[in-house]
């Protein structure tokens, strides 16, 4: 029989992501996907998944689930109190629960946090990925985020039977250096240098679309240009000087000016950012950008290297 | 037609280039963006992720574990070979027709834009449907053909309030284009009509039959036909 995993309460804005959507931006499809994804890939290595199975995301506050078989989980990202069965269970590491119920309580240091479960999340996969597209409504659990009483399906795991939660004493951290100011690559818009010498504020209706940002507005252009395609990270710049910085769930096309894009190496600071928080930006030329891209990558590998090694030991 | 390709190259993301051809609409630009997307799917480089054609601009997505002054130098060869390389530079060929049901509870903005414009409603409809049409890009929503070739006889402006909810397979005006609501959603542009066909269905591969860069034309149909074609279609989901 399969496993199946009961959502009891769904927290704030929970979906089901993977790495994403691509090859059809082309037909309008956003790319979506975690939008830290090198947290879910953490996650994943953790409870012993590839790199691409799906996980859960949760915003502010996580859901309350019920596990109907022994699963092996790990929570990456900003951190929860999580319980099960009113027992702490540590994030950052691979646990084996025993069938029962998970609580996640709110977030803290951030906004995000990925769940993932050995055999990943396996929903039908839609144009080539499990995530959910929120905008489009396809994708995930019916392109919806997760709701009290949906059931979804756990793919063929590797946990073990246990009688109470167990976990190593080691655990991961890929926290972020969350006061370094976001690096970005200014376009040639005359308002592009101008947003690293204001402060910013998220404001609270910012989504997985985009972070829309608060402050003293930049001078902006009366209407609309001709659209053409954005991308994750594009510093949008609407009529009103407030800038917007575009997530993973971003449109594939747009008409606002441009002030530039925030490095590959910074996205997964994005998904940490609060409403109310302060945001600072710097400057950064393309060299930088990759340099830091490529250290990314070097750390993100070296740590799953370290997971590797020590997972057949627990 | 020759791309006489002259575009600039700037950096879109870490893991993207955009070619910018233009800053207007123009259907020569539009043109030299689908030849360009046309080229760079045929080459099919193992970097490749994705391509986005928009009105006078295209962005190139690329592995992001690519070196991006590698992309950039192929890009730019590519960009400096202009119509030299014998590859397609036609989209597909042929005329996509595309069935509407023009006016009543489909096309609520028929008459008002109708008589805006100076037209009867049925003079508008002649009008909207005698046009060649070309997806200049799909975009906004999945599946959201913007459509150049509107009679510019027949440009609208937007609503000022935009309806919360537009039907699926919505036909509409919107400035001096055209375009297919694929999904109920809010909008503002015009609605004229309304057509039977899905415009994007994510459980198919493709998920919609209108590709960026294809000719269209619209044809008027009946309150008959368009209960046909619909049955038609739910029976084939």
């Amino acid at each position: 029989m399969t496993r199946q995993l009961h959502v009891l309460a769904p927290g704030l804005l929970t979906t089901v992501q993977d790495r994403g959507r691509s090859g059809w931006r082309h037909l309008g499809v956003a790319h979506a996907g975690a939008l830290d994804v090198d947290a879910a890939r953490i996650a994943n290595r953790l409870v012993g998944n590839d790199a691409d199975a799906a996980v859960l995301e949760f915003t502010l506050r996580g859901p309350t689930l019920r596990f109907d078989a022994p699963s092996r989980i790990a929570i990456v990202g900003a951190s929860p109190v999580v319980l099960f069965e009113g027992e702490i269970v540590p994030s950052g590491r691979p646990v084996e629960l025993p069938a029962g119920t998970l609580e996640l309580g709110a977030l803290r240091g951030g906004a995000r946090a990925w769940l993932a479960i050995d055999g990943g999340i396996d929903v039908e996969p839609v144009l080539g990925s499990r995530s959910t597209d929120l905008r489009g409504g396809f994708g995930g659990l019916d392109g919806r985020a997760l709701g009290a009483g949906d059931v979804l399906p756990i793919g063929m795991g590797s946990a073990r039977q246990v009688d109470t939660p167990h976990a190593p004493a080691w655990w991961i951290d890929p926290a972020h250096d969350t006061h370094l100011p976001i690096r970005y690559i200014p376009g040639a818009h005359p308002s592009a240098s101008a947003l690293a010498r204001r402060s910013w504020t998220i404001s609270a209706s910012s989504n997985r679309q985009g972070l829309r940002l608060q402050g003293d507005a930049l001078p902006a252009p009366g209407g609309d240009g001709v659209s053409e395609p954005v991308a994750p990270g594009t510093i949008q710049l609407p009529a009103d000087g407030c800038p917007i910085v575009l997530l993973a769930d971003a449109q594939t096309v747009g008409g606002y000016a441009k002030l530039g894009h925030v490095i590959a190496a910074d996205l997964p600071r994005l998904a940490q950012c609060v409403p109310g928080q302060p945001l600072h930006f710097a400057p950064v030329d393309a060299a930088t950008a990759h340099r830091l891209a490529c250290a990314a990558r070097a750390r993100i590998a070296r740590i799953g290297v370290m997971i590797d090694a020590r997972l057949p030991a627990i | 037609m020759t791309s006489r390709a002259a575009c600039d190259i700037e950096a879109l993301a870490d893991d993207a280039w955009l070619l910018r051809f233009g800053d207007r609409i123009d259907p020569e630009l539009n043109a030299a963006v689908h030849a360009m997307a046309a080229r760079l799917r045929a080459l099919d480089p193992p970097w490749l992720r994705d391509v986005v054609p928009a009105f006078a601009s295209l962005a190139v997505f690329f592995d992001a574990a690519e070196d991006p002054a590698r992309v950039h130098a192929a890009l730019l060869e590519l960009v400096e070979d202009g119509g030299a390389s014998a590859l397609p530079l036609r989209p597909r060929d042929g005329v996509i027709e595309i069935p509407v049901l023009y006016g009543g509870e489909h096309g609520p903005d028929l008459e008002a834009s109708a008589a805006e414009l100076g037209l009867s409603p049925r003079e508008l409809v002649v009008r909207h449907s005698a046009g060649d049409y070309t997806v200049a890009m799909i975009g906004f929503a999945p599946g959201f053909p913007y459509l150049s070739g509107l009679d510019p006889a027949l440009a609208l402006p937007r609503l000022a309030t935009p309806r919360a909810r537009v039907a699926a397979g919505s036909v509409a005006i919107g400035g001096a284009q055209t375009g297919i609501y694929p999904r109920e959603s809010p909008g503002g542009w015009r609605l004229l009509g309304r057509t039977p066909w899905p415009l994007f269905d994510p459980r198919r591969e493709p998920p919609t039959r209108l590709q960026p860069g294809d000719r269209v034309r619209f044809r008027a149909i009946d309150a008959e036909e368009f209960a046909r074609l619909a049955s038609r279609q739910d029976a084939a989901s």
